[in-house]
């Protein structure tokens, strides 16, 4: 499926690819695209660069959706030669044919820590449950110490925007970590954590059955005391204890999540750039994503050199004996090109039948508006 | 400055930046640099990452075990590498405690997480601590540790302080001791960053390096910045001046342009090469460190033959430096 048709049907859109391939960017150009089909889009992105952040309004963690102002949506159709921003402005005039709709685009920045408090909170049988568990030490680390919590935080963030009917559209952006796609996994393993039978055990109401079981678990427990700290070890027992009656609930949400992941309605798109190991981890996720289940709808290639001429240019004038630094650059060019063509096809037959994307290297990082609407230009040339 | 003595400045050479900048590659060119120093490299891949083996000529993947990627001779100290995730270093700090009976069972019922969960840091703090007892070891004369991302090199790189001031008394304690005396001392660790002469990755690293300092109190090494045009001259006849040349290029630029590129491949080289250097100059303004400077490599993909043109290039860029590196205020 084209970018366009995806920014223009879908109701949800994962990005996902290594760090820095520029996923946020493409994540952030899907939603302004979808915003000038005038459709209502909100981006979540995970740890935008801080320019990009001001430009979408983001000077700050708030994790609630900020509308961002659009300049007058500029007609569709127009082509990479068109790569001026439109004229700044108030929306309102214009505006894309045939939608009776002006388009909005919203932008939030994940703060995983509140979205989990935000979670304990809807979850939590009473105000003192809750506060119970937000003042534990440790739930307080959860969010930065059990890792796949920022990417759980992420799909429950995209969930929660999901249900709530302001939005026609959601595009996230996955965390930068090492595995890019542990948002898959996270949602279970977060429940996994909760359901730990060992400090559950502890909790438990002491039957005469489970007294044994209860004895021998102490025991193991001191052990554990000795070598990290008795208080790591009461603070476990107080989190669990805390929790106690809730995990249902997270289950129930965690699997709503994941209902969503296999929506007919959500697409994952595939960012990468044309260097091996960027390759060799693109072709890994769409591998990896299959296996779940999920197919990748578009790979965008982000960063391609442009190619100058025809191939071949700089060898023929080599052969005439030119051979000067304009020479010297052209050859170089090609070179690149032509191995980033290489990658560019072993990705293409990775991640087939899907259709695959091209974004040029352009001349400067993308930091404003005016920057993603370049990079949409490309994006939805189509 | 002599590579040798600058290699040698400290047993511990930790590498980090952000994403994709090339912290492998850096990693491999300073283990092949140091090799051929004589020195015995060992280099210690934090994030489980495969890149490293065919830098090296090598296929397969890395292990928690030392494989060898460059043999020791004569002329070569050689390089071996290891992976050290940060669940085999808890599993090791187990064992080390004597709790190897019980360490499998903390493992296959989740209690593991819920400790390292409880203990925030507590898995980086062991993985730095696995690399203060190679340090110890004298099975290598350099370490180089390639770090986890940009934004976790600093969560990475303060855990210490951050336990020390949470935990009184324990083996917890005793170890985050020992990883901060490590880190605070220059003449054992360094730490370099790596960056991309572009805007956001130059923004990350003057950011992650005040971080750093000030929280942590490393001694940071100079900063490489990775995949440099190399300047061409002749590339621009007079019209197409500084200001115009980003727009000529980007306007021009596209994916696919007519006949006689030559101009307008000019051009765009022109204009990245000026971004290039403007960056690199404001990093020089934001960040009083030394710069080292690596090329883009044109012509193919990084395999042993790239990261010798590299450990050269970094050779040149050591030698460079005045002979007090290191010891700024």
């Amino acid at each position: 499926m084209t970018p366009a048709e995806l920014a223009r049907t879908r109701s949800v859109l994962i990005c996902c690819g290594s760090g820095g391939v520029g996923k946020t960017t493409v994540a952030a150009a899907f939603a302004l695209e979808a915003a000038r089909m005038g459709r209502r889009a909100c981006v979540v992105t995970i740890d935008p660069a801080k320019r990009l952040a001001d430009a979408l309004g983001l000077g700050s963690l708030s994790n609630t959706p900020t509308q961002v102002e659009l300049a007058v949506p500029v007609p569709t159709g127009s082509g990479p030669d068109d790569a001026t921003s439109a004229p700044a402005g108030p929306g309102g005039a214009g505006g894309a044919a045939n939608e009776h709709r002006q388009g909005e685009l919203w932008a939030l920045m994940l703060d995983t820590k509140t979205t989990f408090d935000e979670l304990v909170r809807r979850y939590a049988a009473s105000d003192q449950q809750a506060e119970g568990i937000l003042d534990n030490r440790l739930y307080r680390n959860l969010s930065q110490a059990l890792s796949g919590t920022q990417e759980y935080m992420a799909m429950e963030k995209l969930y929660e925007l999901h249900t709530d009917t302001r939005f026609d559209l959601v595009v996230v952006d996955t965390p930068p970590t090492r595995n890019a796609l542990d948002f898959l996994d996270a949602p279970r393993r977060l429940t996994r954590f909760l359901d730990n039978r060992i400090f559950r055990l502890l909790i438990m109401p002491t039957r005469a059955y489970l007294k044994a079981v209860s004895l021998a678990t102490q025991a193991f427990l001191r052990t554990v005391s000795k070598v990290v700290g008795a208080e790591v070890v009461d603070d476990a027992v107080a989190f669990f204890q805390a929790f106690e009656g809730m995990e249902a609930g997270f289950r129930d949400r965690a699997a709503r999540v994941e209902t969503l992941l296999s929506d007919p309605g959500t697409a994952f798109v595939v960012v990468a750039s044309a260097r091996k190991d960027t390759v060799i981890e693109a072709a890994y996720f769409i591998d990896r994503l299959s296996t779940s289940g999920f197919e990748t709808a578009n790979l965008v290639v982000n960063r391609l050199h442009p190619r100058f001429g025809e191939p071949g240019t700089a060898a023929r004038l080599r052969a005439e004996g030119r051979d000067d630094d304009l020479v010297t650059n052209l050859a170089q060019l090609e070179a690149v090109g032509e191995r980033e063509e290489g990658h560019f096809a072993e990705l293409a037959a990775a991640v087939a039948p899907a259709p695959v994307t091209r974004i040029p290297f352009l001349a400067d990082d993308v930091h404003d508006l005016g920057g993603l609407e370049k990079v949409a230009t490309y994006l939805f040339a189509d | 400055m002599e590579p040798a003595a600058f290699l040698g400045a400290s047993r511990v050479l930790i590498v980090a930046g952000k994403g994709g900048v090339g912290k492998t590659t850096v990693s491999a060119a300073v283990a092949r640099l140091a090799s051929s120093v004589g020195m015995r490299t060992l280099v210690v891949e934090i994030e489980g990452k495969s890149g490293l083996s065919p830098l090296f000529g090598r296929s397969g993947s890395l292990s928690y075990s030392e494989v060898e990627l460059l043999a020791a001779s004569d002329a070569e100290g050689g390089v071996s590498a290891r992976t050290l995730t940060p669940d085999d270093a808890l599993l090791d700090y187990l064992i080390d405690h004597g709790l190897k009976r019980v360490s499998k069972r903390l493992a296959s019922s989740g209690a593991l997480d819920v400790v390292a969960t409880a203990v925030p840091g507590l898995r980086d703090i062991l993985v730095l601590g696995k690399v203060k007892s190679l340090e110890k070891g004298a099975d290598a004369d350099l370490i180089v540790v390639d770090a986890p991302a940009a934004g976790h090199a600093v969560t990475f790189l303060t855990s210490a302080k951050g336990l020390l001031d949470a935990f009184r008394v324990g083996p917890v304690r005793t170890q985050a001791a020992e990883v901060a005396e490590l880190l605070s001392d220059p003449a054992r660790c360094q730490v370099m960053l790596v960056t991309l002469p572009e805007e956001t990755p130059v923004n990350e690293m003057i950011e992650t390096a005040f971080k750093i300092e000030d929280r942590v109190g490393v001694s940071l090494a100079p900063v490489v910045v990775n995949s440099i045009y190399p300047v061409l001259e002749g590339l621009v006849e007079g019209d197409a001046g500084a200001g115009g040349g980003g727009r000529a290029a980007e306007g021009g630029g596209g994916l696919a342009v007519g006949a006689g590129g030559l101009a307008e491949a000019g051009r765009f080289r022109h204009a990245r090469q000026e971004l290039q250097a403007a960056q690199m100059a404001r990093l020089a303004e934001a960040l009083p460190l030394p710069q080292l400077h690596l090329p883009y490599l044109f012509s193919t993909d990084l395999g042993r033959v790239e990261v010798d043109q590299l450990a050269a290039a970094l050779a040149a860029g050591i030698e460079a430096l005045p002979d007090h590196q290191g010891a700024r205020p």
